[in-house]
């Protein structure tokens, strides 16, 4: 084996303070889009902190972001979780909003809020954070090709949402609720 | 997909973290791992009349503290790799050590009474630089010397290495051995470094 590959071999795990200097911003912006403004400084946070103690078992040769957004998903779950539970302390899950529920938002943050989660969740994670579609299918659940369609669905929607476009052109036909411009 | 990209890069924009805001979240988290007991390595840099200087401690006291020009990266990946990788920039732990050396170099103090943490220095080596707070401030010993002071008088040359590689110089007074023809010898801080402290110390 030639000498480089050796030393690739024995690929050093760096300080943890390497790790927040090198991801903390895009862990943020992950925050940020799946949980709101308002609670994203406790879900990065509580990502960060998970991870510091996670870290000594994380495997050198890992993906360190996919690894981050993994725990900063289930973070944003449990936050969502208990946010949606303290107006209406239920376990029922919330409707999906129908297609006719479908807005026009000035503000993207609300349209971003108004996503179904899994096309959020793909969103942010392929768009925010840069993974490819295989390694969101193994934090969501489901196919890569399913992970691509969530995305896509979702940026759909934004731009019906949030720029408020037409959408026969670029996609199939829905019916938006809006009148015609 | 042109409106998908003015989608994308407004959502960069909305969800975007100026540095302040960052340096808070930072904050927020050395002080959950110092509370969780998972900060298992706290580090700063000071400036120093001998360059900036790199501390680093654990729960049981400074373990570490490095001129420049041995890579202050280098040296935090070698803590990562030997102690823990749990290392954050965390200047609360060290602030005791800063200010006595703050003082140390303003002639205002001559023994450091922080906890030290000697897991990086093992054997021999432990012994020499154990020994070594017993060449008084202001006073300087011969590698010969010490070596005898750590119950191996032949063991001249094994001294020389200990000092090359103390993992606490300036706290640890290595820099207090010289040749026993008079002669300063090495520093692992650079000739420059070794003799400012002797003349500091020489000074007071």
């Amino acid at each position: 084996m030639p000498a480089t590959e050796r030393l690739l071999d024995v690929k050093a795990k760096p300080p943890f303070e390497t790790v927040v200097r090198d991801h903390g911003p895009t862990v943020f912006r992950v925050c940020c889009a799946v949980v709101g403004a308002h609670d994203a400084d406790d879900a990065w946070s509580e990502t960060f902190l998970a991870a510091l103690k996670a870290y000594p078992e994380l495997p050198a040769e890992a993906n360190v972001e996919a690894w981050l957004v993994t725990i900063a998903h289930h973070k944003a779950i449990d936050i969502t979780r208990t946010r949606t539970r303290q107006p209406i302390p239920t376990d029922v899950v919330p409707e999906p909003s129908a297609p006719s529920d479908v807005r026009y938002f000035d503000d993207l943050a609300a349209a971003v809020d108004g996503l179904p989660p899994k096309q959020k969740h793909a969103v942010a994670y392929h768009y925010l954070a840069g993974l490819p579609y295989n390694e969101i299918a193994d934090i969501l659940g489901g196919t890569a090709a399913a992970a691509r369609r969530a995305a896509s669905d979702g940026i759909a929607t934004l731009r019906r949402t949030y720029l408020g476009e037409l959408v026969e052109v670029a996609a199939p036909p829905r019916n938006t609720g809006r009148s015609p411009q | 997909m042109i409106n998908g990209e003015i989608i994308t890069s407004d959502l960069e924009r909305i969800t975007g973290i100026d540095p302040d805001r960052m340096t808070e979240l930072h904050n927020r988290l050395t002080a959950a791992a110092q509370r969780d007991g998972v900060l298992e390595i706290a580090y700063r840099t000071v400036d120093s009349p001998v360059g900036p200087l790199l501390l680093a401690a654990t729960d049981h006291g400074l373990i570490r503290v490095a001129y420049a020009v041995e890579d202050h990266d280098a040296v935090l990946q070698q803590l990562a790799d030997k102690v823990s990788p749990r290392i954050l920039q965390a200047p609360a732990r060290l602030d005791t050590v800063a200010r006595e050396l703050d003082e140390y170099f303003a002639q205002a103090r001559r023994v450091f009474d922080v906890p030290l943490d000697w897991r990086l220095a093992a054997g021999f080596r432990a012994a020499v630089l154990h020994h070594l707070p017993e060449i008084g401030y202001g006073q300087t010993a011969s590698y010969a010397a010490v070596a005898a002071l750590a119950g191996s008088p032949r063991a001249v040359r094994a001294v020389g290495t200990a000092c090359a590689k103390n993992p606490l110089p300036v706290v640890v007074p290595c820099h207090r051995v010289v040749r026993s023809d008079g002669a300063m010898g090495g520093y692992l801080g650079g000739p420059a470094a070794k003799r400012l402290l002797l003349d500091l110390e020489a000074a007071a």
